[in-house]
């Protein structure tokens, strides 16, 4: 049984904890109404050009001048794992679902023969994959100091893919992230941007092209890599303060739950020292 | 008096414009094209240049970067790599433009075309009076 004083600090501490908790729990929703903004204002970017891809994809994807970005090389020797994890922790299982994924992917792909590499987006997917995939690491792209996630950056990693393509040290590159559904429902996401694939292409609109058709697709397909992970990013960021404000709110949950259960427990050795007390001087005094 | 299209002016990051504009000049990659209401559908690329609409209300500019232009039936979309307001161009912002396009020229593959795109930038930063 600990002591009066022992109790008391316990329950200190704990409020302490439910403080920063709940602080946290705060931060993390109003930066998710942020993060929220920016994936639905980055939303009819993404859409049109996914569509306007898909009808290009469909006129010239059968033919074999199609673009390599879109095509494919030919080989499917070399994957490369591009893992979009947050740069923090405590958001509860984000960064390890995103992990566990492409965990699973990695597994599956050295099954087959095939060659894994992986490069890392966030401090906390490297941390978790450097213990049995440190040597397929190939970089890592550190957003820390990145308030908010600009185009800027998803071209730089953009760039950094597609050099890795070109130089054919890569032949399949997939993103995996987290897509956001709702605060409490992230979902954890597999999606290969090289070679393209784009859904519900059709022919059926006839467009003039200009200059070709082929150049178009030429200038287009890496900005679409770009526009992907940049979807990709936007959908990780919010979806991390989804998970960072649940996790933050079962957190003050659990502290109340604690500071209370450890309330009732002073409480009652309190009661319990009193009585002591009480039976020690009614039978002194009967004693007598 | 002409009809009408709808104007939509996109960049990944936000929606810049959503209006009804009479008419739309565009930089094509191929020379500039205006798009009025019954265009071709059409779609091209961009180059570094001024995207003018105009509509009711007036002419609104915009300075794009690179991207591509959507033209049919339901009007235009403009998907810009980077897009911003004329009256929002700044010095500053103008020398970050030209210097990450040199940055792009350093790395690019296709020296032709990132050589071009830096010509038309800076023949935007003569148009945009800087």
């Amino acid at each position: 049984m600990p002591s009066l004083k022992a109790l008391k600090n316990r329950i200190g501490s704990v409020k302490n904890t439910r403080k920063i908790t709940k602080a946290m729990q705060m931060v993390a929703a109003a930066k998710l109404r942020r993060a929220q903004e920016a994936a639905v204002a980055g939303r009819p970017y993404a859409e049109r050009m996914n569509a306007v891809m898909a009808s290009l994809a469909a006129g010239v994807g059968a033919s074999e001048s199609a673009p390599k970005l879109l095509a494919g090389n030919g080989r499917d020797q070399v994957h490369l794992l591009v893992v979009m994890t947050a740069e923090r922790g405590l958001c509860g299982g984000f960064n390890s679902s995103i992990v566990k994924l492409a965990r699973a992917r990695a597994t599956e792909l050295t099954a087959q023969g095939k060659t894994v590499k992986i490069l890392t987006v966030g401090k906390k997917g490297r941390e978790q994959l450097k213990r049995d995939w440190a040597q397929a690491f190939t970089s890592h792209v550190d957003l820390t100091e990145v308030k908010r996630i600009g185009y800027a950056n998803a071209q730089s990693i953009a760039r950094e893919v597609l050099a890795a393509f070109e130089a054919g040290e890569a032949d399949v590159v997939t993103i995996f992230y987290n897509r956001f559904q709702s605060v409490i429902a992230q979902i954890p996401t597999m999606q290969q941007i090289i070679p393209a694939k784009f859904e519900g292409g059709s022919a059926e609109a006839l467009y003039d092209y200009e200059p070709s058709e082929e150049a178009i697709l030429a200038d287009l397909l890496p900005r679409s890599v770009a526009t992907q992970i940049f979807t990709a990013l936007l959908e990780n960021g919010a979806s991390e303060q989804g998970a960072r404000m649940s996790a933050m709110d079962n957190a003050t949950r659990n502290a109340g739950d604690m500071i209370n259960k450890l309330t009732i427990q002073y409480n009652r050795s309190r009661q319990a020292a009193i009585t002591k007390e009480l039976i020690e001087i009614i039978s002194g005094a009967e004693a007598l | 008096m002409a009809g009408n299209l709808q104007f939509d002016l996109v960049s990944p990051e936000r929606r810049l414009a959503s209006v009804q504009a009479s008419e739309v000049q565009i930089p094509g990659a191929a020379g500039d094209l205006t798009a009025m209401e019954g265009h071709a559908a059409t779609i091209t690329t961009l180059r570094p240049g001024i995207l003018r609409a105009i509509s009711a209300e007036g002419t609104k500019s915009y300075v794009v970067t690179g991207g591509f232009a959507e033209i049919s039936a339901a009007g235009v979309s403009v998907l810009a790599e980077r897009a911003v307001p004329l009256e929002e161009l700044t010095g500053p912002l103008m020398d970050q433009l030209i210097a990450d396009a040199s940055e792009a020229t350093a790395v690019a593959v296709d020296k032709d075309v990132a050589d071009k795109a830096m010509s038309d930038l800076l023949a935007m930063k003569a148009a945009a009076g800087f």
